[in-house]
């Protein structure tokens, strides 16, 4: 909607008002945002805490352990892209609007993914110092989280979907998302380790830009879909 | 010529009574192709050069690992059909398969841990084949797990399907992972474009069970698929006729 109170019913409009409204519900609640970053954050911490403070061993695993943190982070705050409206009865609104559903969709997995996944993409290279990553890993690893966290979002609005109101949710749609990440997590940490062993890491990467591209097609029709069956 | 209805028998009351009848037939075929394939695998089959005697759990092996691929992509068609075509017996077909397709994963993953052990030296690498072997076995238990959750059958049935066709990626993976990636498991000895690299008694075992697996799998799918049947129907008229009748 813009200042004049006439409203856009362009594609473009309906994903960016959707954008914005979610954005704009997010700073209203900033605890829940701050929640999964500091999630990601404790989990990697965690693991030097177990492991013992080897640098080598440390360097070694640390882009799996960042990679799959930012796995567990995702699916954690998945539960909040649809539910909440689905509680107030704005997810059914949106299901009767004009506009297709795979570009509102789209427009909510976007505003998911600046609100938990970006955030982790930018603290991640900090997190790799700890580690003693060197440049070019942590380069790498904030690329490879840039590229591979908005697949991460996409897959998981499927299963958000499916699971919305159904009992025992939060742990159902662990197991039925996380077997779809595992592709991201293998070329997503492949390539960071690459990069570090002087293999260069443009194989992994362009790999996860085709997930990308592939997960930004088909996805949004899917989850669509699932809402569609959720709210009949 | 009188005209055929193709679509008679995708009403449960007109199937039910079909399937009473199928089932006998596939279980006999099931066991029929069992029995000399396990004989032709045991006996008449010549010990690898060198892998020796070990090797024949590649009877079993191979064919519950292709039986593991090819029922969640017979599942995924079923689950689209019910989706597409909103028939109820589709989605019902493919519930009924998701419990062997699992077995059949699982099998195949037991299997090969236990011919890794002596011919790799380990129970588990993780190698390209072997870990998407295991995501499918996740995708299946998250199929069910789904199906599980959802008290109201017919929601259950079309979320489940949008999982089991998001999931239908994994299979060219598994499939061509042996291809794509030169990691530790073997290549295929059997494909449809060369003669199999192998002897032809092994090749006539491997085939046989093959079938018999797959007999199996549609004998117990059918009966599952029975059993749901009642369950769904429980309160209609011809229900009440045909279990009143049984007892």
């Amino acid at each position: 909607m813009n200042r004049a109170g006439s409203v856009d019913f362009s594609l473009w409009g309906a994903f960016r008002c959707i954008v914005a409204r979610d954005l704009t519900l997010a700073m209203r609640r900033r605890a829940d945002v701050l929640t999964t970053l500091f999630f990601f954050v404790i989990v990697v911490s965690l693991f030097p805490l177990g492991i013992g403070p080897e640098m080598a061993t440390l360097r070694i695993m640390a882009p799996g352990v960042v990679w799959v943190a930012a796995l567990l982070a995702s699916m954690l705050s998945l539960e909040r892209m649809f539910s909440a409206d689905y509680r107030d009865g704005t997810l059914e609104q949106m299901l009767l609007t004009p506009q297709p559903l795979p570009v509102l969709v789209l427009g909510k997995v976007f505003a998911h993914w600046l609100v938990s996944g970006l955030p982790l993409v930018l603290i991640a290279p900090l997190l790799g110092v700890q580690y003693d990553l060197p440049p070019e890993g942590l380069l790498i690893l904030a690329v490879s989280l840039l590229v591979g966290t908005p697949v991460l979002s996409l897959i998981g609005a499927i299963g958000a979907g499916l699971t919305l109101g159904v009992r025992g949710g939060g742990v159902l749609v662990s197991l039925l998302v996380l077997p779809l990440y595992i592709p991201v997590l293998i070329f997503g940490a492949g390539g960071v380790d690459a990069a570090m062993s002087g293999l260069g890491a443009q194989a992994h990467l362009s790999l996860l830009g085709a997930f990308l591209l592939g997960a930004l097609i088909l996805a949004p029709w899917a989850a669509g879909a699932a809402l569609r069956i959720s709210m009949e | 010529m009188p005209k055929i209805n193709w679509f008679k028998y995708s009403s449960p009351q007109a199937f039910y009574p079909l399937i009473g009848k199928m089932i006998p037939w596939f279980t006999v075929l099931a066991v029929a192709f069992t029995l000399p394939g396990l004989y032709f695998g045991f006996f008449v089959a010549p010990p690898d050069y060198q892998q020796g005697e070990s090797y024949r759990i590649m009877f079993i092996h191979v064919p519950a690992a292709w039986m593991s691929m090819f029922i969640y992509v017979v599942m995924a068609g079923y689950a689209g059909m019910g989706l597409v075509l909103n028939s109820r017996l589709s989605s019902m077909m493919a519930s009924a398969l998701a419990p062997t397709g699992a077995m059949f994963t699982f099998l195949a993953l037991w299997t090969g841990a236990l011919w890794g052990k002596p011919m790799w030296g380990t129970w588990w690498v993780w190698d390209a084949r072997l870990t998407s072997e295991l995501i499918l076995l996740f995708l299946y238990i998250g199929f069910l797990s789904l199906q599980a959750a959802i008290d109201e059958p017919r929601r259950a049935a079309r979320a489940s399907a949008v999982l089991a066709l998001v999931g239908v990626v994994n299979i060219p993976i598994i499939y061509f992972s042996v291809k794509w990636w030169n990691t530790l498991h073997q290549g295929a000895s059997i494909t449809v474009t060369k003669a199999p690299t192998m002897a032809a008694s092994m090749f006539t075992a491997m085939i046989l069970l093959t079938f018999a697996f797959w007999m199996y799998t549609i004998a117990v799918a059918l009966m599952r698929v029975r059993c749901e049947i009642l369950e769904r129907e429980r309160n209609s008229e011809w229900v009440a006729q045909a279990v009143g009748r049984s007892r």
